[in-house]
């Protein structure tokens, strides 16, 4: 095995799937930025599931699911995407050497508590962080990780120990690279974005499954108001955990509303329609709700303001009421 | 979000990092600005850790006390439950919260500890051990 570094240059994205795809179509020739990758890719959501749980406590996502995104701006930009799954982690290992040898910068997907170069309070068990590979240095991988602030390196073992790490979401060693990238003139952009908005405004307002959209929002809120008042000890818990859900894990609840409204005002500039950025205005509106609802959640938690779960279930509600009114404009706008 | 309302509130956790967010700067452009931590994340990050180091201060003493396996700590402190385990580990939910007594643990086969070893990426060895503090 020899070294290899391809040469590329790093940069800070706000989420890790957007900023992979955001780099590596960039790479392949068809520079893109990550909200644009983001909103393409049709990413933004709101789903409260019950039933899947993370330590005991609901799953609360403002995003599709992971690989949601590739597929998203698979389709909408004609982008062929090819994906390869391994049960063996040498397999998986010795494939990322065989594309690195070839100059291929590709992503891979992997589980966060075993990246040490985290910072050790924000690993936790995630299994769907996605990171671009760069290149080897003997027994070092050079790592791109779209949400650190530089570049970094990792050991072949904890890379190898990251990918294969198994439970929900299991990465099973996947790494991924576009395999074919129109050119920058063959994209129909308009078409791309008006199919994304149609898509994102659709599932929002109406998924017939009402965990989802705007309803889901309502039904978390009525799992808020429900929450037993005698065990303050699991209130503060399930609390802290929705918020962390909204703020930790990827990017925010509020961080995807603000990338999507980024999203709306560059494609407003491409396109020139004004009407769209006026459509991400609202939905910035849209985000500082749900940063102002995390802020108080979170203080609830600690004490620092009273525990007041109807006060919170009713922001939720709010934050419902300002969502469908934002995604019943962008409809009409798709 | 305005630029200058993202909030710089250096968290301990970010260990100096910087966190990337979407904010209006100038003219309502949307840029990307770095973030020093906020005190909501920070809060909840804490009261996660906290849970987990609680959770797992727990079974050490009852380990020590002979009321629960070394296996019980170990899984705490790799920020685990039985339920993710269970997962990573290719057992049912009920066996390994079997397996968090002390009894059943020390009768495991070699090959199930090492199952167990190779989930929480610790030597054999070391999961039937108790470190002095937890």
């Amino acid at each position: 095995m020899s070294d290899s570094e391809i040469p590329f240059e790093h940069r800070q994205n706000a989420h890790c799937e957007s900023g992979v795809v955001s780099r590596l179509l960039t790479q392949a020739g068809l520079p893109i930025s990550e909200p644009m990758a983001f909103g393409v890719g049709a990413g933004l959501t709101y789903a409260y599931l019950p039933f899947v749980k993370f330590g005991g406590l609901p799953l609360f996502a403002f995003r599709v699911p992971p690989k949601g995104i590739v597929r998203g701006v698979s389709r909408r930009l004609k982008v062929r995407f090819r994906s390869e799954t391994f049960g063996d982690a040498d397999a998986g290992m010795a494939a990322l050497d065989r594309h690195l040898d070839q100059g291929r910068l590709v992503g891979v997907q992997t589980n966060v508590f075993w990246l040490p170069y985290f910072p050790p309070d924000m690993r936790f068990h995630f299994n769907a962080h996605n990171l671009l590979v760069y290149g080897r240095r003997g027994r070092e991988y050079l790592v791109s990780d779209p949400v650190m602030d530089i570049p970094t390196t990792i050991s072949a073992e904890d890379l190898k120990k990251a990918r294969s790490a198994k439970g929900t979401l299991a990465p099973k060693n996947l790494l991924y690279y576009p395999e074919r990238v129109p050119s920058p003139g063959e994209v129909d952009w308009h078409k791309a974005v008006h199919s994304s908005l149609k898509f994102t405004a659709g599932m929002m307002l109406y998924t017939p499954i009402p965990l989802i959209g705007v309803r889901g929002i309502r039904m978390a809120a009525r799992a808020v108001r429900k929450l037993p008042t005698r065990d303050l000890r699991y209130v503060r818990l399930y609390l802290g955990h929705m918020v962390r859900m909204q703020e930790e894990i990827g990017t925010g609840g509020a961080g995807f509303r603000f990338m999507f409204a980024c999203f709306l005002q560059e494609a407003a500039r491409r396109l020139g329609e004004p009407e769209l950025e006026q459509c991400g205005k609202e939905l910035t509106a849209a985000g500082d709700q749900w940063r102002q609802f995390g802020l108080e959640a979170a203080k609830m938690c600690k004490d620092r303001l009273p525990l007041d779960t109807r006060a919170l279930s009713e922001r939720l509600m709010a934050i419902a009421d300002t969502e469908k009114k934002v995604f019943r404009g962008m409809r009409a706008l798709a | 979000m305005e630029k200058n309302e993202v909030p710089q509130q250096a968290a301990k956790a970010y260990l100096g990092r910087r966190k990337a967010l979407y904010a209006v700067g100038e003219g309502g452009n949307y840029e990307i600005v770095p973030s020093a931590g906020w005190e909501a994340e920070e809060i909840v990050l804490d009261q996660a850790i906290d849970e987990f180091a609680r959770l797992a201060r727990e079974a050490h003493s009852a380990a020590k006390a002979g009321q629960g396996s070394a296996l019980a700590y170990h899984m705490y402190s790799r920020r685990m439950d039985p339920v993710l385990l269970a997962d990573v580990a290719g057992f049912w939910g009920w066996q390994v919260r079997r397996h968090l007594r002390p009894g059943a643990f020390a009768r495991l086969s070699p090959r199930k500890k090492a199952r167990y070893a190779e989930a929480l990426n610790l030597d054999v060895r070391i999961l039937d051990t108790l470190p002095e503090e937890p």
